[in-house]
């Protein structure tokens, strides 16, 4: 909580506001009673009709100060809470954005998801509540003892009795609850996991006949977290019954002792009356406690769930003081080794190699031989472990992360597009992009061939994930979206893998002849995707195997000529 | 994902609907009133008894009247504490028994849903249906129900206590409360309008965040931060003003009402004063009367403050109803699947002639269709006049680019979808004549995107036949080509899986698949091959894998790769909807048409 309170500064105004208008409401409220007392003990026995309208009038008036106070408490409250809330939503997403690879890797969306809408909302009115009731219910407490003392200070012995009874049952109640209620939200959580795996795999369940067997392993859930719910709740219960014996008996207990003074004549039967309303407010200020506390319960799951985000250190630290340019798009691994962070054994095993600026690299090998770990380390999306990699003769983590990022385009194997217009989605590779701009690099990807039979043309919508396009398609816009940002250095991780071959041959011109100053990396399954570049990196189980041109590599490297046949016997005629 | 129904379309029939579920548990249900009605009783009785305590002590003090009185007291304290219990934990349990039951309902209810349903609705949405509302209801029914009928007992027991007292200040306290009442509606107004625009709010952010979120590492690559940065803060704020305003007339409620009801404490004491000098009533009365002012102003903000909760939980049982009321998937088949009479392990289909006669046509996987039409949605063809068959054993392959249907027609046969025309043929039995248990025990599928069980590696492959042994379980691993790997993972076949089998690769879950579907032991086959993101290794063991399974089975393939259709007894080339080119390998090269331009690399296959 201490972490999140910074973030409190922007309506901090108002978070101080709140409390006070609150005390102020609860003293207007508190005096209302005792005013009662003047009007039985003074007004009516002194048969004095002008007292009684004098005091009712301040007690209306009392009234209705406490209420614009408590309004403008809960005014207040309520922009505190959720200004707090909006302010760490936003620094949580700014958090978010800052995350390396590494970070992205170990939070899955849904849960970023959560913590960004439900957590924030919940931190937001658990807050809005705690500087409402947290206030009110001590403060209530407080005036309305201090007023039971004025009225008669040898009955509030009383609470001597009933008060720390009372604090005794509600800490035993919740702190029996407590462990209750964790395990029940664990038992939520299984049961909403099944419901997930279900709706996911529908059809798994139904073509092996397996509803009757889902419908059990479910019910064995659902039964459990019942049972849960009602131990829990059997024990919450109690809450009610509880606390109404403690208010009555300190009310029976107050006229018993009370009504004596008052035959005694030591006591007006006014104060007698006033003081019992006291008594229910006090107590009822410990049950509003002890419903804030539950309160509390359900909000310290939300910080620390968001808590968790916001410590989450970005392992890419940039330089303090970062170059800005870059010279050349010239690649130098040297002696690089990379392990990920929660992997014991090391991905990629000293590797050394050098490409020239404008050379087209391709790199083929077996999945899991780390063709993309290796070249995730060039735009630094993820940080060698030993060694180093320098671009242009520099090492990257001597850049500005904006500077190198800028300077290196990558096409992702999972490439997305956003919801929008062709246009927008295009311009994330250049903010200023000129349609004439847009359309040379969606037909240098081979993709205006299709673009331009759009009625719309830029203005094409894309739906959420690019959903409206064909694998082929997809492709081939994002690496018009990566051109646009005429880098120096242009990444493709199977990139081209749905498109057919003619047009995979087609960009492949396009980056020899149109781009030759790029310098250009290709990953790929398909020999034919690369076998006319430059160079061929053959990588095998983290290190790289053997490096060299088509002919070459047909001639010494085994792993090589196994991929190259397997597919040739694909293609008939090749 | 838009904004929620906040208030249910029909709520008398959602109500009478959810009250249905209570004859499950009469007893709770009707005990529970009947102990809170007690309860609340009881409670509004112990506050009348100030009037004659306090009027006890006043004037010719009378002991044994005020012990008799405060005696009395303490035994209502005591009916009130445990009927309260009583009355509490019965609506709590029977809330909890409700919610179990309409879970489970939900549950086996969607297992029994037709494939069609899930495309035609999203996975959140359901799951939203699932957790959201099934908590909000069950919040609902344990607190709602009976604050409500706590409220309303209340206020109508104070009302008669009060007529009782005084008539006259009755009327004052009607007044007063008719105010109320019309500042609960008009700030009850306002924040269910705030409230809507929050939700809205909430759900645009939602959406927004899930998007972005599921692109971060483009907008990483892409250095897009701080243009999402921006956007987001739009939404933020957008979100930040309805929270705060929906939540400003929410919580206002609570010191308008509170303060009312001071006011109102104000003018009794006043005319009760009064009226106490003129001798119209006693010290006691006025006691006892202000103690209601305080206790009927409590139902009515409670009321109102549950009121929203209530209206939004039933808006969530209406959907939960409506998920309820989905048609079933049928099964009207009468012809099932069974073991040779003669105990050899030889399955036969048991077809029902007429007066109870049957004959037994065996098992063995000979599939005819003829003239089929299909169409996911009325008039929208997505299958047009399909004729094909397969003989035992051999291997149908379907290519063709994305939406010509191939998976659909795969789809067809083990009736996740019902055919619009023509005649599916199993063995020579129309497929709708079969009852789909069985017809789907006979069948495996291994889907391009693989689904796997949290549990473990083993209880996966298990999942093919529920009583497979061990060995039988490492057989059919090796049979696939998993079990290499599988020996490699840190705990065997005893590895846990994530959901989903997250742990595991994309390649290493393929073969998983493999093996739960050669342990099913199929006599017909469906594979729709993964894409890409397989390298030629892997790939090579999982096609392995499949060739041996695929050996004395009916298959059919969905090709993503030409190189693994190249040995099938007969290749659909499928194109909106038809088969425009039909043979083996060698007769469509020859035909130099659609299949040889996609072998020789000038079409797109997806």
């Amino acid at each position: 909580m201490r972490k999140l309170l910074p973030h409190m500064r922007k309506y901090i105004k108002f978070a101080v506001l709140s409390p006070i208008f609150m005390i102020l409401e609860v003293v207007a409220d508190i005096i209302i009673p005792y005013l009662m007392s003047r009007i039985v003990d003074v007004g009516i026995a002194n048969q004095d009709v002008t007292y009684v309208l004098k005091i009712g009038s301040i007690m209306v008036v009392s009234a209705l100060i406490g209420m614009t106070f408590g309004v403008l408490s809960s005014h207040c409250g309520a922009r505190a809470g959720f200004g707090f809330a909006a302010e760490i939503r936003q620094e949580l997403y700014k958090k978010v954005q800052d995350f390396s690879f590494a970070n992205l890797d170990k939070f899955t969306v849904p849960s970023l998801v959560t913590r960004l809408t439900n957590d924030c909302n919940t931190i937001g009115q658990v807050t809005m509540m705690s500087l409402r009731m947290a206030v009110r219910a001590p403060f209530l407490m407080i005036f309305a003892l201090f007023m039971a003392m004025r009225i008669n200070a040898s009955l509030v012995r009383v609470f001597v009795v009933s008060i720390p009874f009372l604090i005794i049952a509600l800490t035993i109640i919740l702190s029996k609850a407590r462990p209750l209620f964790l395990k029940f939200q664990s038992r939520v959580d299984r049961v909403n996991a099944i419901i997930q795996e279900n709706l996911t795999a529908i059809r798994v369940v139904k073509s092996f006949n397996r509803q009757s067997y889902e419908e059990s392993r479910f019910k064995e859930r659902n039964d459990s977290l019942m049972n849960t719910a009602l131990k829990a709740i059997s024990l919450i219960v109690f809450l009610m019954p509880v606390l109404n014996i403690v208010v009555y008996s300190t009310i029976i207990a107050v006229l018993w002792f009370g009504g004596q003074q008052v035959v005694a004549g030591t006591m007006g039967s006014g104060e007698l009356i006033s003081f019992i309303t006291y008594i229910t407010q006090i107590l009822m200020a410990f049950m509003m406690m002890s419903f804030f506390f539950m309160q509390l319960l359900r909000g310290s799951a939300s910080v620390s769930r968001v808590v968790e985000i916001l410590n989450t250190e970005s392992e890419i630290k940039e330089d303090p003081q970062p170059l800005e340019e870059i010279s050349d798009g010239s690649v130098t691994f040297n002696k690089v080794s990379f392990r990920y962070p929660l992997s014991k054994e090391k991905t990629l095993k000293n590797i050394n190699f050098h490409i020239e600026s404008g050379e087209i690299l391709g790199i083929i090998g077996s999945t899991g031989s780390s063709k993309t770990t290796l070249v995730q380390l060039i735009p630094r999306l993820y940080d060698v472990t030993e060694g180093s990699v320098s671009v242009g003769g520099v090492d990257v983590r001597k850049y500005s992360i904006k500077a190198l990022r800028d300077n290196v385009a990558f096409v992702l194997q999972n490439n997305t597009l956003f919801s929008g217009t062709l246009r927008e989605n295009m311009k994330w590779g250049k903010e200023d992009a000129t349609d004439e701009e847009i359309i040379w690099a969606l037909k240098q990807a081979q993709a205006w061939e299709f673009v331009s039979k759009y009625e719309e043309g830029l203005d094409y919508w894309v739906e959420q994930g690019g959903d409206n396009f064909s694998g082929g398609q997809k492709q081939r816009l994002t690496i018009a979206r990566a051109l646009l940002k005429s880098p120096k250095i242009i990444i493709l991780d199977d990139s081209t893998s749905a498109v057919d071959m003619t047009t995979d041959a087609k960009i492949q011109r396009a980056f020899k002849e149109e781009l030759k100053d790029v310098t250009t990396i290709i990953i790929a399954q398909r020999v034919s995707s690369i076998q006319h570049a430059d160079r061929i990196l053959v990588m095998n189980e983290g290190e790289v195997e053997q490096i060299g041109k088509h002919e070459d590599l047909l001639n010494n490297s085994p792993i090589y000529r196994e991929i190259y046949e397997s597919q040739k016997k694909g293609v008939v005629g090749a | 994902m838009k904004g929620k129904q906040l208030r249910p379309k029909d709520t008398k029939r959602t109500l009478i609907r959810l009250f249905s579920y209570f004859k499950y548990n009469r007893a709770l249900f009707f005990g529970g009133i009947f102990f809170i009605i007690l309860a609340s009783i009881m409670e509004v009785g112990i506050n009348g008894m100030l009037s004659p305590v306090i009027d006890s002590l006043i004037g010719d003090y009378d002991k044994s009247f005020f012990i008799k009185y405060l005696l009395i007291m303490i035994g209502m304290m005591v009916v009130v504490a445990i009927t309260q219990y009583i009355g509490n934990l019965s609506m709590a349990k029977l809330a909890q028994r409700t919610v179990h039951r309409i879970r489970e309902d939900m549950f086996s209810h969607m297992e029994k849903l037709p494939v069609s349903y899930f495309d035609k609705h999203s996975h959140g949405e359901l799951m939203s249906t699932f957790t959201n509302d099934v908590d909000m209801l069950n919040q609902s029914l344990e607190q709602s129900v009976s604050q409500i009928i706590v409220s309303l007992v209340t206020v109508v027991g104070t009302f008669v206590m009060m007529l009782i007292l005084s008539p006259l200040l009755t009327v004052v306290v009607i007044l007063m409360l008719g105010i109320m009442l019309l500042s609960v509606k008009y700030v009850g107004k306002k924040s269910a309008r705030n409230f809507r625009r929050q939700q809205f709010a909430l759900a645009d952010m939602n959406g927004y965040i899930e998007e972005m979120m599921s692109g971060q590492k483009v907008i990483k690559v892409f250095n897009y931060e701080e243009r999402a940065i921006e956007k987001f803060n739009m939404k933020n704020e957008e979100l930040r003003i309805a929270a705060t305003q929906a939540s400003t007339y929410g919580t206002m409620l609570m010191p308008v009402m509170g303060n009312l009801s001071f006011v109102l404490y104000a003018l009794i004491s006043m005319l009760g004063a009064y009226m106490v000098m003129i001798n119209r009533l006693s010290v006691g009365n006025i006691a006892s009367f202000l103690q209601y002012t305080r206790t009927i102003s409590r139902p009515i903000t409670q009321v109102s403050n549950q009121l929203n909760t209530l209206f939004a939980a039933l808006a969530g049982a209406e959907r939960i109803f409506n998920v309820l009321d989905e048609e079933i998937e049928k099964d009207e088949g009468d012809v099932v699947l069974v073991e040779d009479s003669e105990g050899e392990n030889k399955l036969y289909w048991k077809v029902p002639k007429e007066k109870g006669e049957y004959e037994e046509i065996p098992l063995k996987g000979y599939i005819t269709f003829k003239d089929v039409d299909f169409g996911y949605e009325p008039g929208k063809k997505v299958l047009k006049n399909i004729n094909l068959y397969a003989k035992p054993g051999q291997k149908i392959a379907f290519v063709g680019s994305t939406g010509a249907g191939k998976t659909t027609i795969t789809n067809l046969i083990n009736r996740f979808y019902e055919i619009e025309k023509g005649v599916i043929l199993y063995d020579g039995i129309d497929i709708r004549r079969i009852n789909k248990h069985s017809l789907r025990s006979t069948m495996s599928i291994v889907l391009q995107d693989v689904h796997l069980f949290e549990g473990t590696v083993a209880d996966n492959i298990r999942y093919g036949r529920l009583d497979a042994t061990d060995e039988e379980v490492v057989e059919a691993a090796k049979l696939a080509n998993a079990h290499y790997f599988i020996k490699h993972l840190p705990q065997g076949y005893d590895t846990m899986l994530t959901v989903d089998g997250q742990n595991l690769s994309q390649g290493e879950r393929q073969l998983l698949s493999i093996a739960r579907a050669a342990i099913a032991d199929p006599t017909i086959l469906i594979l729709d091959e993964a894409t890409s993101s397989i390298d030629t290794r892997t790939e090579k063991l999982i096609s392995e894998g499949m060739d041996k399974l695929m050996e004395g089975r009916t298959t059919f393939v969905i090709a993503h790769r030409l190189s693994t259709v190249r040995d099938s007894n007969a290749i659909m080339v499928l194109e909106n909807g038809e088969i425009i080119e039909r043979g083996d390998h060698e007769e469509l090269m020859a035909r130099k048409g659609r299949y040889y331009a996609l072998n020789m690399g000038t079409l797109e296959l997806e």
